[in-house]
Order: structure tokens, then C-alpha cells, then sequence
């Protein structure tokens, strides 16, 4: 056999142990023990890095759930569903998690609010919309119709209907509230799903303005809140729902002239469609 | 002075990145933050001074004595691979965030053709052991110098309002460009 040929086995073998060896020495010295239920936890979230736990991300989510920092169901978009992943990873109970949905609070659609007789031209964002004196409706606290929720939603969960108001669907939202800080009004609030009843109307103008602008706005007439023992209050000329003491069956839906008090699973009777 | 020239003209008239257009991967995939894209250069210029120096010894020590020379390829990997995998295990140990900030970046350290560059560079211009080093400091220098440029040129594009069909790799490629153009001012300055 050729001498050449061993001298480079040996030399690369040679070479080969001599940084192996280091690494092993480095290794040692440098081991990082982490914890693989973090890994695990990492694993069984969704990984869409949205931040809406308030978390950095999804794995920091993890590393503070093992922490004992953030809770097993705090995940808003993965659900029950993640939520019981990551308790059994974790060895807790989940509970129920409720999902949070987004409720847009103005039905003031194109057939409902009164319109200025100035037109917009521009572009079609609600925030641009917002500055240039206040869009074309006569409301300066409804909806703006732009849509840029329905652009802002990662997840298709939205679409304007043909009033010109956006509409959830329920089933593709995963509660992450991106549409509700991408309007500029406020209009969109986070709210569990299981809340039933909702003062669909930002409006605080007197009740003789209020009525000008839009035909399904709360006017501010208060018989709701005399009615519901405490569980409406009037703000402003805008009843404001307080949802740890209301009682549903007080409210006198019937009685609200405008119906902006609505209750959104049909019991009332009344035609109503959600948001 | 010869060899703060030689510094100086890897560093910056030669710039690795903007002259030569090696490692662009890393230039244009950690340059979005200054933080992580300093740290980068530092991971980076450690790998290329310890590599010019380790390639250097086998190469003139062991390489050339056994007329091994065709093994260089083989032997500069392993040296780098081994670095790499060090300068990971310390990051990882120093500090979790930066090592998630680099991702797969940091391993990739390993094929950067800015490293393999270097050794072949020593190689091939036959500088002696202390030129050696101070051409890979010089060079890792220069690629901190470039990704941090960068890097300080992308937050500040974070905050302008740059046409759709240009967001995101586009923009950043078009800086680059320019970036390498103002660097090629520094051409015949040595």
C-alpha cells in the first residue's frame, strides 16, 4: 500500500479525534439541561407566533407555562383543544376555556346610517377614512365600513356583508383580536363567546342627534338600564352593559325603539343575526 | 504598518461581504436587527480568526510537510465545522434569546463561504502566520462592519413607507446593492 495513503488516513483521523475530543471537553463544560417538557409544550401549540397570550411567541409561551407563570389554557387561538394538550403535558387540570370572539359593536350599515352629502375619495382604509373628516356617515362613532379589519384578519375569519358592515364567521376565528386593534374606532371588542347580549352602538350623542345620524343607534333613552336593577348603566348617553351583574331576562328588549340592545341567540324572537 | 494595511484592506477596500459577495446569507438573514446582527459578526469574526489561525498550522505544519495538500478542503471544513459547533454550545449556554435570535443561522456559520474564503485566501497569497491572523481579523471585522450597516439600514426601513411590491426581501436586496456601491468608493484606496 501506497505510504501516502496511510499518511492521510492517519492525519485526518488524527485531526478528527483531536477536535472531537475538544467538543467533548467543550460539551462538558458548556451542557445546557433544559427542561424537554418545554419542547413538548412547544409542540402542542399551535406555532403561529401571534403573541396574543401576551407572550413573546409561542415557545416563551412554553417556557412560561413550565414555569408555572402563565396558565395551561392560555393559548386564546389553539383552544379547548391545546389547552388540554398542554395540561396533560403539564399533569393539571385545563378547565374550560371560553373562547374569545370578536363582536362589532355598530350595525349602522349603509341602510341604516344617514350619509353625508360629501363623498370620499381615497383610499378604502377605515384609518384614512377616519382622518379625512370622519368618512362619509353622518356617525362619528360607527363603523366606517373600509374593511380594514377584514384585511387586517389572519385568518379569513371576516368579510363585510352587503350593508357594508363586517361580519365574523365564527367558525374560522380563533380569537386572536387582531381586527379588534385594527380599527380605528374601537368598534370591534373581544368578547367570550358565551355572552349573549350586547349594546350594538358606540354612538354618545344626545338622543336627538343621535337619532338624525343613524336609524338603528342607541339613543341614549336609559329605559334599558331603569329596568335591568344596575346590570346597564348609562354612560354618556350610551348604556353600557355590566356583565357581571346583568340579568338577562330584566332587559326589556322589546322596549329599545332603536334596537340597539340586542340579545344575539334568538331567544327574544326578534329577527336577529349576529353582529 | 504593513500589517494594519493588510487589516484595513480586509476590513474594508475588500470587504468580504460588500466587495467580494461572500457569506451573503447571513448578511441578509440576521440584518433585521442591530442586536442580533452584531452578535452575528461577532459569532462570526471569532470563527474566522480562530479558523485563519488554526488553517494556518495545518496547513504549513502538517498539510505541506506530508504533501497532503489535496486534503485542505476536507481539513478547513472540520476545523470550521468544529468552531461552529463550539461558538453554538457557548451561546446557547451565554445566552438563550440571542441563540434563538440567530437560528439556523448560527449553525450555518459552518458552510459560510466567507470562512471557507478565508483559509483559501491564506492559502493562496501565502501570508505568514501573523498575517494570517490579522487578514481573518480584518475580514471578520469587515463582516461585523457590513451586517450591522445593514442591520441599522433595515430598522430604519421598518419605519418607511415602501411600496408593496418592494417590502420584505426585495428593499433589502436593493440595499444591499447600494451598500456594496458605496463600498466600491473605497476601491484603489491601497
Amino acid at each position: 500500500m501506497d505510504i501516502n495513503f496511510i499518511i492521510a488516513i492517519s492525519t485526518m483521523g488524527g485531526l478528527g479525534f483531536l477536535f472531537a475530543g475538544g467538543l467533548a471537553l467543550a460539551d462538558r463544560k458548556l451542557r445546557v439541561e433544559e427542561n424537554p417538557l418545554i419542547g413538548k409544550i412547544n409542540d402542542a401549540l399551535p406555532g403561529a407566533n401571534c403573541g396574543a397570550c401576551g407572550k413573546a411567541g409561542c415557545y416563551d409561551f412554553a417556557v412560561n407555562v413550565v414555569e408555572g407563570k402563565a396558565k395551561v389554557n392560555g393559548c386564546p387561538v389553539g383552544g379547548d383543544e391545546t389547552a388540554q394538550a398542554v395540561a396533560l403535558l403539564m399533569g393539571v387540570e385545563a378547565g374550560a376555556t371560553v373562547k374569545s370572539i370578536p363582536r362589532v359593536m355598530c350595525r349602522g350599515g349603509n341602510a341604516e346610517a344617514m350619509r353625508k352629502l360629501a363623498e370620499y375619495y381615497g383610499p378604502l382604509s377605515c384609518s384614512a377614512m377616519d382622518l379625512v373628516a370622519g368618512g362619509e356617515k353622518m356617525c362619528y362613532y360607527g363603523c366606517l365600513g373600509g374593511g380594514e379589519c377584514v384585511e387586517a384578519c389572519p385568518f379569513n375569519a371576516m368579510v363585510m356583508n352587503e350593508d357594508g358592515l363586517p361580519e365574523v364567521i365564527e367558525e374560522l376565528c380563533t380569537g386572536c383580536g387582531v381586527c379588534a386593534t385594527a380599527c380605528p374606532r374601537d368598534i370591534i371588542e373581544m368578547h367570550p363567546a358565551d355572552r349573549n347580549v350586547f349594546v350594538f352602538c358606540k354612538n354618545h350623542d344626545d338622543p336627538k342627534a343621535s337619532k338624525d345620524v343613524c336609524s338603528v343607534a342607541c339613543i341614549g333613552c336609559g329605559i334599558c338600564a331603569r329596568k335591568s336593577d344596575g346590570g346597564i348603566i348609562m354612560d354618556n348617553n350610551l348604556g353600557v352593559i355590566q356583565y357581571d351583574t346583568i340579568d338577562v331576562d330584566k332587559i326589556p328588549f322589546d322596549k329599545c325603539r332603536t334596537g340597539a340592545i340586542q340579545r344575539i341567540d334568538g331567544v327574544t324572537g326578534k329577527d336577529v343575526s349576529v353582529n | 504598518m504593513e500589517l494594519l494595511l493588510l487589516f484595513l484592506s480586509a476590513a474594508i477596500v475588500n470587504n468580504f461581504v460588500l466587495s467580494y459577495f461572500l457569506g451573503i446569507c447571513p448578511f441578509i438573514g440576521v440584518s433585521n436587527k442591530i442586536s442580533s446582527a452584531f452578535s452575528m459578526g461577532l459569532a462570526a469574526t471569532f470563527v474566522m480568526t480562530i479558523t485563519s489561525i488554526v488553517t494556518w498550522l495545518i496547513y504549513h505544519k502538517i498539510l505541506v510537510p506530508f504533501e497532503l495538500e489535496f486534503l485542505q478542503y476536507v481539513s478547513f471544513i472540520l476545523v470550521i465545522a468544529s468552531l461552529v459547533q463550539f461558538v453554538e454550545m457557548f451561546i446557547k449556554k451565554v445566552s438563550q434569546p440571542l441563540y434563538r435570535a440567530l437560528g439556523i443561522f448560527l449553525p450555518l456559520i459552518t458552510t459560510n463561504c466567507a470562512i471557507l474564503g478565508l483559509a483559501l485566501f491564506i492559502v493562496l497569497k501565502e501570508y505568514s502566520f501573523i498575517e494570517g491572523i490579522v487578514f481573518g481579523l480584518g475580514a471578520g471585522t469587515g463582516f461585523t462592519l457590513a451586517i450591522t450597516l445593514m442591520a441599522g439600514i433595515r430598522e430604519e426601513l421598518d419605519l418607511a413607507d415602501v411600496p408593496k411590491p418592494f417590502q420584505g426581501a426585495p428593499i433589502t436586496l436593493i440595499v444591499a446593492g447600494i451598500l456594496a456601491m458605496a463600498f466600491m468608493g473605497f476601491a484603489g484606496l491601497i
